[in-house]
């Protein structure tokens, strides 16, 4: 029943009412727009403000040997992932090596955003999280794209893994960001936080309702411009994979021994699918693979599958086992 | 007034690959370039828009490039080394200049 209760509460809650309230209106050919300009300064104000409360959190803490495990496994995970996706993807769909690639690589890597929607479900249960998660949340982003162009490359593509490539993805702006906002946080502290707060905290649940809105535009965007590229054997796959993806989360958060909270993040980081960080680096390394599969995908089932029953299920299995 | 022929070719690129693009003309001896912004469109790829993306991936830019007619086949070749396996259109057209100068390096202005 409190299952029930808090899947009720979340599909209620301010942020995913404004992702539906997108959705819809993209399905329904609304000309409601999140200006480019503003969409990447809504992005930045979200990693900037994680990565602030997520060091200061370890600056409280202290650093433990759970905070290089947790990264450590973070690493791994990114890593494996995509090889368990594509052989998914490859039993349950026709797609092509280098689209089964390039999707396997978005489901590996991260979406900062269902990370935030899951702290702001924490936070409104009180329950408290590791800080470190959020370095956690950096460290997952890249390892995936390197396993896709590592799967595609051994399978007949011909595209290597150059050190361009390799310098673009680990210093795309949403890891700067991110790591950096975090060391900051981390050095500066509670009193750091204490000065910055009426920007950092206060206003963070408004802006993610606005970013939330944005990513209900463009998902439902895509999938009304999908021209039938989603068939059933993805859609079942992007419900799917979350929902695998989150097993091993959980079961490294318990063999770590994360806090209730720190399990729930590492199991909704395994569950969602990247659609900032890889799909740029997959336009520059697997130009073949189709962008409006692994994109619609990813943002269009995936991430509305995590925001609406996703964090509940994640946040119960993790109450469960996390006690 | 008088004007002299040159070359303006139009790249529209995928903007992920709009810093390799850069470093390609720069290393051709592209006398300069322009990058524009690209609200939408459509092709063989289906339609897009610049509204709403938080990642380069969704997005396009134009890169423009007026240049002497002399410098024009290098440029071309290193922009359709860039765009070739990817979304993007090349294109080249005759424009008159008024200061041919500036449009190549070679002169030692511009």
């Amino acid at each position: 029943m409190e299952f029930f209760a808090l899947a009720g509460q979340n599909l209620l809650s301010p942020i995913v009412l404004f992702f539906v309230l997108g959705f819809a209106a993209a399905l329904a050919r609304s000309d409601l727009t999140v200006p480019e300009a503003v969409a990447k300064g809504l992005s930045i104000y979200l990693l900037f403000a994680i990565g602030i409360k997520g060091g200061v959190g370890v600056a409280e803490s202290g650093l433990t040997p759970l905070v290089a495990g947790s990264l450590a496994a973070g690493f791994v995970l990114s890593a494996a992932i995509p090889f368990l996706a594509y052989a998914l993807l490859r039993v349950m769909t026709r797609l092509s090596v280098t689209d089964a690639a390039a999707v396997a690589g978005h489901y590996g890597s991260i979406s900062i955003v269902t990370f935030v929607a899951m702290t702001s479900v924490l936070d409104g249960q009180g329950v408290p999280f590791e800080g470190h998660m959020v370095a956690a949340a950096a460290v997952m982003e890249a390892p995936a794209i390197l396993s896709a162009l590592f799967i595609a490359s051994t399978r007949g593509s011909d595209r290597a893994v150059s050190g361009e490539l390799i310098h673009e993805v680990m210093l795309n702006s949403s890891i700067v960001l991110l790591v950096g906002s975090f060391i900051i946080g981390w050095i500066t502290g509670p009193a750091g936080l204490e000065r910055i707060e009426a920007f950092v905290v206060s206003p963070f649940q408004g802006v993610l309702c606005l970013f939330l809105l944005d990513m209900g535009l463009l998902a439902g965007r895509g999938i009304r411009e999908s021209r039938g590229n989603l068939t059933l054997g993805l859609i079942a796959f992007g419900c799917a994979m979350p929902l695998i993806g989150a097993a091993f989360g959980l079961g490294t958060g318990w063999l770590l021994g994360l806090s209730t909270g720190g399990i729930a993040l590492l199991t909704t980081l395994c569950a969602s699918a990247s659609y900032i960080a890889v799909p740029a680096a997959m336009r520059v390394a697997l130009p073949e693979a189709n962008p409006s599969i692994y994109l619609t995908l990813s943002l269009g089932i995936t991430f509305p599958f995590n925001l609406t029953a996703g964090l509940a299920i994640y946040f119960a299995l993790a109450r469960m086992i996390g006690g | 007034m008088r004007t002299h022929a040159a070359k303006r070719i139009e790249i529209i690129i995928e903007a992920p690959l709009l810093r390799r693009l850069s470093r390609l003309l720069d290393e051709a001896g592209a006398p300069g370039y322009t990058v524009l912004p690209v609200l939408a469109g459509s092709g063989v790829s289906g339609p897009w828009t610049r509204d709403g993306q938080v990642s380069a991936a969704g997005g396009m830019c134009t890169v423009l490039i007026v240049t002497s007619p002399e410098k024009a086949e290098a440029l071309m070749e290193a922009a359709f080394e860039v765009v070739e396996p990817h979304i993007g259109i090349v294109s080249m057209t005759d424009c008159q200049v008024v200061r041919p100068q500036l449009f190549d390096r070679s002169s030692g202005e511009g």
